[in-house]
């Protein structure tokens, strides 16, 4: 399904990433790619690198070495109002909201609306937050009260919202069903499906498979903080990932599919082996 | 009652500390055959709440960053006796004594030096990462040690003649035209806020409070205003003071002549102003947002990009400014300052702003809780005092009541706040 979408430029590329901590090898030459319209899974063990990886897009660390290209450009993300410049929005595991704040304050925390004379414009601010959020789950009404009053999938809203709010083109999401509900799980799945619609990339981090294996159009599947390799989800099972993400090596019958970069493809290991 | 209450939009908490304070008052009053509730009472208790309501109000964005400053009454000692000294011994180089700029640079002074000791704490909070516990119970040392190295413990005596009038005394008010023009801009700005706010929010076709409870709650504020305006008004100086004004004046002494009131004391105009300015910090600027989420989530707020060690800085920084006005008050009160000035105010103040409901574990609070809390303090102090308790059992009494006013405060939020928070 996404063969028309190869062929135009990818929304985000990261190319030859490395990051180490303390003599750790956290990410090892991993490149990934993300094309608009598309929702990529990047799947992995804890430890295996996914956080960090994604990290490093988001700005919250910087990579050792490795571009990261942003429509067709070389792009420095150094810290998170870089990726912020860069449309790269993140929604973080923890929601990073801050719990004593309403909606529409944690909807435009760090760029708020101010009015001529610097002040805070607070009814600008709930009137543009309930726009976006009754796009996003009409259902939503606690405007005013702090977000701990939410449930966990309204909560999730926010921090979608809070993403769509900024013109984001490049949506990561960490865990993005970890506190859910089976209802609240299915409602962000059709958040993120109304979003793909809308052209945006979106990246899926996780540790479990069920969770985005039927979101993904593709699969990034990490080790060790190596790319084992990236796959179409239609050209694979649950068996593979899962042998991909616990053997660390990609499928006999896959070999031919590996990506570009993936360690375990056949001329990527003769490569390292001559060298 | 609660449904009327949340109707109004009233905080809940607000009503709970007035009807504490309301009881104790009535108490005091009744225990002491009716010397508590008077124009003069109110007056003292007005001045004494002054110096440590200055400081509640930035110990409240400081808690609410979930950092603490311990050192708050040290740091008030040391600038004291900084600013006594730079009245008595350092203008007076340049000025003629009592020279109408000395208060004025003194306190500039003061603020300079507050704001750098601040400062200094909150970079070793912010950027070097100690605990603001440990920073600022070395602060409480380092600057109590610093207030006695200024004069080698000398007191500082007598201070500038306009700057003593910070502390309120007899000369320290604005009398009662000035008081009334006041209560007049006062009541004003309350009708304008309410309007203009419910304008706003009917412009975006909000959901808004049912007219009526508009009408209510402006008609509470304003009118709390006025009470205690008209009940500073009411207090009137001593037969002597203002025969001594009166000469001074050259207007005959007549028994009509001799009733001058005393009108709003300097202090708590000054309590007024920071209590103002630094609420519309807190609810309508960048600054207090950044506060209240920091203390809300900081890493949430660090990846919104906010810079949160700067932020640190500048809370403590504030709270710095804010020990040289209560210094500036202090001192003036006293008309001296000595190297012992300020001694446990730090629990007074962290009492103060715990008693007003400023959750310690961060991102709670409000500047006008911490404001009562102060003044439940103090009228429990002066209400004592006046029935002649001892001061050992007085600390007994305040001691518990900090501890019961924290255990209510956590026991009723828990059973009548959101059932999911």
């Amino acid at each position: 399904m996404t063969d028309t979408k190869q062929t135009t430029d990818p929304l985000v590329e990261m190319r030859d990433i490395h990051i180490s901590f303390g003599g750790v090898k956290a990410v090892d030459g991993v490149s990934i790619d993300l094309y608009p319209g598309e929702v990529v899974g990047v799947l992995g063990h804890n430890g295996a690198g996914k956080s960090t990886l994604i990290k490093i897009l988001s700005g919250a660390y910087k990579a050792d070495s490795g571009q990261i290209v942003v429509d067709g450009k070389e792009a420095k993300i150094e810290t998170a109002r870089d990726a912020r410049d860069n449309n790269i929005e993140t929604i973080y595991q923890n929601l990073a909201l801050a719990d004593n704040l309403d909606a529409a304050q944690n909807l435009f925390l760090g760029r708020e609306i101010t009015d001529k004379f610097g002040f805070l414009d607070d009814a600008a601010m709930e009137h543009k937050a309930r726009e976006v959020l009754h796009r996003l789950n009409p259902n939503f009404k606690k405007f005013t009260s702090p977000v701990s009053a939410l449930s966990g999938g309204q909560r999730q809203s926010v921090a979608i919202a809070r993403a769509l709010l900024f013109e984001a083109r490049v949506l990561i999401m960490d865990e993005p069903c970890a506190a859910l509900g089976v209802h609240e799980t299915k409602m962000v799945g059709e958040l993120i499906d109304q979003l793909k619609r809308d052209g945006l990339g979106i990246l899926l981090i996780s540790h479990d498979l069920h969770d985005v294996f039927d979101l993904s159009d593709r699969l990034h599947v990490m080790k060790n903080g190596k790319l084992v390799g990236s796959v179409r989800t239609e050209d694979v099972t649950h068996d593979d990932v899962l042998g991909m993400i616990i053997l660390g090596k990609m499928p006999e019958h896959l070999l031919h599919l590996a990506g570009p970069g993936a360690t375990n493809a056949p001329d990527a290991q003769s490569a390292a082996n001559n060298s | 009652m609660s449904r009327l209450l949340s109707k109004m939009e009233v905080d809940r908490r607000l009503v709970g500390l007035a009807v504490v304070l309301l009881i104790i008052w009535v108490g005091f009053d009744i225990a002491s055959g009716g010397r508590f509730i008077t124009p003069r009472n109110i007056f003292n208790l007005s001045v004494q709440t002054a110096s440590v309501a200055v400081m509640a109000c930035g110990m409240v964005l400081i808690i609410v960053t979930r950092h603490i400053d311990l050192s708050v009454g040290a740091v008030l000692g040391v600038l004291a006796m900084i600013m006594g000294v730079v009245q008595t011994d350092f203008l007076p180089q340049f000025f003629d004594y009592n020279h109408p700029l000395t208060w004025v640079l003194t306190l500039a002074i003061g603020i300079a030096v507050g704001a750098m000791i601040g400062g200094i704490q909150g970079v070793a909070v912010g950027y070097l990462g100690v605990p603001a516990f440990i920073v600022t119970l070395g602060g409480l040392l380092v600057w109590r040690g610093a207030a006695w190295w200024v004069t080698q413990g000398r007191t500082v005596a007598p201070l500038d003649q306009n700057f003593i009038l910070l502390g309120g005394g007899i000369e320290g008010t604005i009398g009662a035209t000035w008081s009334w023009i006041v209560a007049l801009l006062a009541t004003l700005a309350i009708i304008y806020a309410a309007i203009m706010e419910r304008r706003r929010r009917l412009s975006f076709e909000f959901p808004v409070k049912p007219i009526w409870a508009e009408y209510t709650n402006t008609i509470i504020k304003a009118g709390l205003v006025l009470v205690v305006i008209a009940t500073l008004n009411a207090y009137h100086l001593p037969t002597r003071a203002a025969e001594r004004l009166l000469e001074n004046k050259g207007i005959p002494v007549t028994p009509e002549n001799l009733e001058i009131s005393h009108g709003i004391p300097i202090p708590l105009l000054i309590v007024a102003l920071v209590a103002i300015v630094l609420t519309i910090v807190v609810k309508r600027t960048r600054f207090g947002r950044y506060v209240f989420a920091i203390g809300g989530n900081p890493q949430a707020a660090e990846l919104a990009g906010i810079n949160v060690k700067r932020m640190t800085v500048a809370v403590f920084a504030l709270m710095g400014v804010l020990c040289a006005i209560s210094a500036a008050i202090s001192s003036a009160r006293l008309q001296s300052a000595g190297n012992d000035l300020g001694t446990l105010d730090e629990l007074r103040v962290i009492a103060a702003v715990v008693i007003g409901g400023t959750s310690l574990a961060g991102g709670l609070g409000t500047i006008y809780g911490a404001l009562i809390g102060a003044l439940v303090m103090q009228s429990l102090q002066s209400g004592m005092a006046l029935l002649g308790v001892d001061t050992s059992l007085q600390s007994i009494v305040i001691g518990l009541v900090l501890v019961l006013a924290v255990f209510s405060d956590k026991y009723f939020h828990r059973r009548y706040s959101d059932p999911s928070a």
